[in-house]
């Protein structure tokens, strides 16, 4: 009784955190969805007040914006939805390996650019010499030069970062904005008027298979496909796992750490490349300095949401690209900034990154502690501190540092 | 005198980065790597135009007061968009890369959004630049881009290095930096810390985005390029070795390689289109050599914040 008493006098925090047992996956996602059930009320709230939207208009809206029918084209938006989300996720999945070695790579965005700058340039010097607009020799050189400028762009910093540890995520930052102004350099170089528009080109096209987008979807399935075997059953992808979870451990079993982040820097530059090549044989033909129009940042938050999985990240770019082209049909029908999507995608992003707290630890109110804290002082004699199963939690949370592929050490 | 005009020139874009750069400076010495600032920064400028705009019209007070009350909504913008941050990054514990990207587009898009609602109308601004850019309001040279404005960034950058260095509340904040846990066992409010720091450098950089649209460029379409000038002034912090001091001359270079393709032709330099656009990316290039120099050498004085870019936890272990 006497000890009771003391504890009560003594200073506790308001609230207190505890670290949350791995949690069941459908428990994690309920809390996921919810967290974007609710930042989609927020955002409907929100537009009620900036823009007199009411709620039903704008869920009404968000649904035309992705699933209606463009009266300019009378082509399905549906395509549209897909093919945005086809390449948001192609560009995830190009960031992912690297994420994987917590190799923070933000420069998605000038890796692709250069790769699709490669690809028109192989159209524009060499196009003329191929009859045929979608001959599948020209498309393989472009496809090796996207690959290869994007691998180039992406293992500079990756080299750098194997001999000195120097700084990625502000290195490739940089490297976004030298790619942007070479792209500028380029296009003032090609076009003799000075337009820096270089306009549609004239070969190089990606064969149409039954629809317009439908060869790049397929395209970017399989590659999803492959980066989940790649990242979950092959040596390599075990190796960038324990590489990302500790150098230490990694150089202890004889990994070559070095070897490893290059490596997995140049398939990330290789995914980059194929996103350029698909931007300029399958969409745009053509390359300017907002080709690719902040999706290589856009991409990293697709990865991060999705926990690097290439399978849940078709779900996350979805969502991002849904929000997107809601939003977009929200502002025409408003008429309010073309800003408006950004907004939305943000609110939703920071829903999102803040239900993860929730998911990774739990909160001790200290009114429900002293409660608890009765009933148990009532089993046992002695009150005991503190929520039971604390301490079990922490230690699974750490044991799990290890890579769950434990078999394939060999 | 085409290179005093020059290096005017050079010192006021500059300081936009040294705003942007300070700011950035005082909260990675918390241990957070915040890559909202371009977002930070729009959202300021957009917060103090919007200002501007209400006081404009209320046309019966006196300039100075104009100028206090928009820098004044411009800090409360920031600090808004630092307290965003700080609970999702501080609080929450959510990963700061992440984070800060999110902040950009957010940031963006409300400073898009806020510019299209403020009617394009320019008469405000040039009604208004005079004051902000006291006391050289009414010269032609670039000495007009030298207002009150430039004068205040280089003022906070040398009070944030005497801060950081030479002060108790300097040392604290760079003991949370460094080793968080250290600190909390030395009796120090990390969460505290973390963010007031955060939401005072937002607040600073938040004023840089403003110096930039309502100052540098003296036109509300400036918002279109600022997110640029926030990646940059992320870039030279680096350059700067997370020293404010070292920023003020680092801004200076920055503000230099940024305008030198526009000046080179009166220096008597024919450069063509397309060149101009390889100058444009010297500070970028810079900044790369900066950076690997500093990690080749791998001086100890000279790295970043241990513990940047890592949540603290007090339970880990």
């Amino acid at each position: 009784m006497k000890q009771r008493k003391h504890n009560e006098q003594a200073h506790e925090p308001l609230v207190h955190i505890t670290k949350n047992a791995a949690m069941p996956f459908w428990k994690s996602s309920l809390i996921r969805v919810a967290a974007v059930v609710l930042a989609f009320l927020f955002c409907s709230l929100l537009a009620a007040v900036l823009i007199n939207a009411k709620p039903v208009e704008f869920l009404q809206e968000f649904l035309k914006g992705n699933f209606g029918t463009n009266p300019m084209s009378a082509n399905l938006r549906i395509w549209n939805l897909v093919k945005d989300t086809a390449i948001l996720l192609c560009i995830a999945l190009a960031v992912t390996p690297a994420f994987r070695m917590r190799f923070w790579n933000i420069g998605a965005e000038g890796q692709v650019l250069v790769s699709a700058l490669a690809s028109a340039a192989v159209v524009f010097y060499f196009g003329k010499y191929f009859d045929n607009v979608s001959s599948g020799w020209l498309l393989l050189l472009m496809l090796i030069a996207s690959i290869a400028a994007g691998m180039i762009w992406a293992i500079i910093p990756a080299i750098f970062k194997a001999l000195w540890n120097t700084n990625e995520t502000l290195f490739t930052l940089m490297m976004n904005y030298v790619a942007t102004f070479f792209v500028a350099y380029c296009l003032v170089k090609w076009t003799p008027d000075g337009s820096s528009v270089l306009g549609e080109l004239k070969a190089g096209y990606l064969p149409r298979v039954g629809h317009d987008y439908l060869l790049l979807v397929l395209i970017i399935l399989i590659t999803t496909v492959f980066m989940f075997v790649y990242l979950y059953y092959s040596k390599h992808g075990y190796e960038i796992s324990v590489v990302g979870e500790s150098q230490r451990t990694a150089c202890y079993i004889g990994i070559n750490v070095k070897k490893v982040i290059v490596r997995t820097m140049a398939l990330s530059g290789a995914l980059c490349g194929l996103t350029g090549f698909l931007l300029v044989s399958a969409l745009d033909h053509s390359v300017t300095t907002t080709s690719v129009g902040g999706r290589g940042f856009t991409a990293i938050i697709v990865s991060w949401l999705a926990k690097f999985n290439p399978f849940l990240m078709i779900i996350s770019a979805f969502l991002l690209v849904f929000l997107s082209k809601g939003a977009s049909q929200l502002a025409t029908t408003f008429r309010v900034s073309f800003a408006f999507p950004d907004i939305v995608t943000g609110i939703v992003i920071f829903f999102v990154i803040g239900c993860e707290f929730f998911i990774r630890y739990k909160v001790h109110f200290r009114f429900a502690r002293k409660r608890a804290g009765a009933r148990e002082a009532a089993g046992a004699a002695a009150g005991t501190q503190g929520a039971p199963g604390e301490l079990p939690a922490e230690a699974e949370g750490k044991a799990a540092v290890i890579p769950d592929k434990g078999g394939k050490l060999k | 005198m085409k290179i005093l005009e020059f290096l005017l020139n050079a010192m006021a874009i500059g300081v936009t980065f040294l705003y942007g750069s300070t700011g950035e400076i005082i909260t990675e010495k918390a241990g957070h790597l915040n890559l909202g600032i371009p977002g930070i920064m729009g959202v300021g400028a957009a917060s103090g135009c919007a200002m501007l705009h209400v006081l404009v019209k209320a046309n019966s007070l006196p300039p100075w007061l104009i100028v206090v009350l928009t820098v004044l909504a411009t800090l409360a913008g920031g600090a808004l968009m630092g307290l965003i941050y700080s609970f999702l990054a501080v609080t929450l514990r959510s990963n700061q890369n992440v984070t800060g990207l999110a902040m950009t587009i957010f940031g963006t898009g409300v400073t898009k959004y806020v510019f299209s609602l403020l009617q394009k109308d320019d008469a405000i601004y040039i009604r208004a630049l005079p004051h902000f850019r006291f006391p050289f309001g009414n010269s032609t040279s670039s000495l007009q881009y030298c207002g009150i404005l430039v004068f205040l960034g280089i003022a906070i950058a040398i009070a944030a290095s005497v801060i950081l260095m030479k002060t108790r509340i300097g040392l604290h904040l760079r003991a949370v930096g460094e080793n968080p846990a250290t600190a909390d066992a030395a009796g120090i409010n990390v969460t505290l810390y973390k963010y007031v720091a955060t939401v005072i450098g937002s607040a600073v950089a938040a004023v840089g985005g403003l110096f930039y649209v309502m100052d540098y460029a003296g036109s509300p379409e400036a918002y279109l390029t600022i997110e640029a000038m926030g990646w940059l002034s992320v870039a030279l912090v680096i350059f700067s070795l997370w020293r404010p001091y070292i920023s003020i001359f680092g801004s200076f270079v920055f503000g230099a390689l940024f305008i030198l393709g526009s000046y080179l032709p009166s220096f008597g330099f024919t450069i063509s289109m397309a060149a101009s656009n390889l100058i444009k990316t010297l500070p970028y290039v810079v900044t790369v050599i900066v950076l690997i120099i500093t990690s080749i050498r791998n001086r100890r004085e000279n790295q970043p914040p241990a513990s940047l870019g890592v949540s603290y936890f007090r339970e880990d272990r």
